[in-house]
């Protein structure tokens, strides 16, 4: 008997297998979807963009023997006392609360091995990180939970934040299982409740306001330490501009792939854009100004190798920051912990519920005996190889585009695979002198 | 006790002098023309008067000082102060005692919107009204209002109380009137008469708080977000 040919089952690509899933647990649950780190999505982003090296027009370095300087001072247009780092990769700010003590601590020691800083978070400054942080960054954020003058007068530099790239207009989030007696007391709250912290300063609204509030934050540590100012990847010329114009020393842009503690899915997903596309027009913003490379920026979202650094450099950033790849380095969706992650019903590698506090790596938690499995000694020596390795990897690219110093990586070192990559960086498709858009 | 002129002193040299001062020492600022950012950052037990009225962030993060301004004050005075005490004679603006952790704040005439926004522990003595908004997010302390307060009052408070003499415009989200507990009147004496005031009749004060409905999110809730 002749078999008779049938078509194969056809998914969707409208309703793939995710969003099925995602139809399926709302209409169960009548609840979005929470949850941890940046968005998933296959956004455009620095694996799009390719260096050109030297040729016959450029002259490179030799790799193991000339210097490539990494070195930067972030902060000295008003400033008497500058962030000086050894490595443009700093620590973006990550709460304790979000995180257990010995991750801040792991973050603080790998973080001053090799001479970079790391940044507090929502929640206030624990003695874990001021102890282990030879320079710190201390946040002012909107919900000014555990703000204090003593703390802000013995941070190294201050960090006005004004968004968050996972969550452009959105406030923060730390549900009550993450909130013990200590994370309670510092943040002036009840035990076990659901902290959903402002998405506005309690005392300025527009760039007018925050322009006095610099002075004010300036008046009380007495102009000695910078202030920079963070906004989410959104309309990265005007913030930018307006942040410089308000007085920053510092502007930090972070894109759409930057992570959060706890926020919606939707969110996550949909609001901002992705840190590709928010470099040029920062750069843009500052140099109409007069100010590029005086007031310094700094790009995060998504940063997670050497490459990314030296591409983020090349489009005229100063440093960067990273934070969920820091996590990962400490320990983050392990593999060793996989049979943990099945229990929770997820996988290593995409285990995000960070707000449920159960991580088996025992990162983003406050139970007592998962924190344990996170030693902090070996966590910072992670995380200070991590970092070397990155430095190591853009003066790498550096040196073979001639460059003996990361800052004088330019623009025109890079060309773009995709249209849609070379209209966002602002540098040609490869192959061609086109870039879309000028 | 010292005279510092902001006609002859900069803003800097102004509160360079008042944080390096030693402990009760007293000083007097003339000619403050809503200055922005005077007599913040204190960390002394220091007596200030301000002879006139100020600008932004009057006394922004005080600990210990006592600070009195003859005059009026522009948005955010006394935020998130630690402790010490802060009177103005005339009326604040916006934000007034914003995420104040402690200390006090006593205003002769109205404040502003958000008056005590996300107070950490503060204690607010309103004489006149209060704006729209106040005691927003609140998280700590007392807000005592002896007149009239604008919409939206004490929405998504937390464990902070709030006492208002006068007509209260509307409540906002999650926040409903309690009962005046012999241990609220008992606090509200307390607040009155660590800051000198007499001049009221308990029994006007009626006392709103947190219904507490909103602490762990559930879907039951999502409308009245």
């Amino acid at each position: 008997m002749k078999k008779r040919s049938i078509s194969l089952p056809r998914t969707s690509h409208t309703f793939d297998a995710y969003t099925n899933s995602e139809i399926r647990r709302a209409a169960e649950t009548g609840i979005y979807d929470i949850r941890g780190g940046g968005s998933k999505r296959n956004l455009p982003n620095f694996d799009d963009l390719l260096f050109l090296g030297a040729s016959i027009s450029r002259y490179p370095l030799e790799g193991y023997r000339e210097s490539c300087n990494t070195m930067v001072t972030l902060g000295d247009r008003f400033s008497s006392n500058p962030l000086k780092l050894d490595i443009p990769i700093t620590i973006a700010g990550m709460s304790f609360g979000a995180l257990s003590a010995q991750a801040k601590e792991a973050l603080g020691r790998g973080a001053s091995l090799v001479g970079t800083s790391t940044t507090t978070g929502d929640g206030g400054m624990t003695k874990e990180e001021r102890g282990h942080s030879k320079q710190l960054v201390y946040q002012l954020l909107p919900s000014r939970y555990g703000m204090n003058p003593d703390d802000l007068r013995k941070a190294d530099a201050i960090e006005i934040v004004v968004g968050q790239g996972a969550k452009p207009g959105g406030g923060g989030m730390l549900l009550g299982q993450k909130i013990n007696d200590r994370v309670a007391e510092m943040r002036t709250l009840p035990k076990g409740i659901d902290q959903r912290s402002p998405c506005r300063h309690p005392d300025w609204t527009g760039p007018d306001d925050m322009e006095i509030k610099i002075l004010e934050l300036r008046e009380i540590t007495g102009w000695k330490v910078p202030i920079f100012v963070k906004v989410a990847g959104s309309r990265p010329f005007y913030d930018v501009a307006l942040a410089a114009k308000s007085g920053a020393d510092v502007v930090v842009v972070d894109g759409m792939q930057g992570g959060t503690a706890a926020t919606q899915e939707v969110f996550i997903e949909n609001v901002g854009i992705p840190t590709l596309a928010c470099v040029r027009p920062a750069v843009k913003a500052l140099q109409e100004l007069g100010l590029h490379r005086k007031v310094q920026l700094i790009i995060s979202g998504g940063i997670r190798n050497g490459a990314d650094v030296a591409k983020a450099m090349a489009l005229g950033a100063d440093a960067v920051s990273i934070g969920s790849a820091a996590l990962i380095a400490l320990g983050d969706n392990d593999p060793r912990y996989q049979k943990d992650y099945e229990k929770l019903g997820t996988t290593a590698g995409s285990f995000d519920d960070w707000h449920e506090g159960l991580d088996p790596a025992g990162i983003t938690t406050q139970d007592k005996k998962l924190a344990k499995r996170l030693d902090p000694k070996l966590g910072g020596r992670r995380l200070a190889n991590y970092l070397n390795v990155m430095t190591m990897e853009a003066q790498t690219i550096a040196r073979a585009c001639g460059k003996n110093d990361l800052r004088n990586l330019e623009p025109e070192d890079l060309c773009a695979l995709t249209v849609e990559s070379a209209a966002m960086a602002g540098v040609p498709l490869a192959g061609t002198n086109w870039i879309p858009g000028t | 006790m010292g005279i510092l002129d902001i006609n002859k002193l900069s803003l800097r040299e102004i509160n360079n002098t008042l944080q390096g001062s030693d402990d009760n020492s007293s000083f007097s600022i003339k000619n403050p023309k809503g200055a922005h950012a005077l007599a913040v950052g204190i960390n002394k037990n220091i007596n200030v008067k301000v002879l006139g009225s100020v600008g932004y962030y009057c006394a922004g993060m005080n600990k210990f000082s006592d600070i009195k301004i003859e005059g009026s004050a522009g948005p955010g005075l006394g935020e998130n102060m630690m402790s010490g005490n802060i009177h103005v004679t005339g009326d604040v603006s916006q934000y007034a005692g914003a995420s104040g952790h402690g200390g006090s704040i006593l205003v002769e005439g109205n404040a502003s919107s958000r008056c005590g926004i996300s107070m950490k522990g503060i204690d607010i003595i309103i004489k006149g009204n209060v704006g729209h908004m106040s005691a927003f997010m609140a998280q700590k302390g007392n807000l005592v209002i002896f007149g009239n307060a604008g919409h939206a009052l004490g929405d998504s408070i937390y464990e902070a109380n709030i006492y208002v003499a006068g007509e209260v415009a509307s409540l906002g989200t999650d926040c409903i009137e309690k009962k005046m507990t012999k241990k609220h009147r008992s606090n509200l004496e307390n607040i009155l008469s660590n800051a000198d005031v007499s001049d009221y009749y308990l029994d006007n004060f009626k006392r709103f708080g947190s219904a507490r409905s909103l602490y762990n999110f559930n879907v039951d809730n999502a409308k009245i977000y």
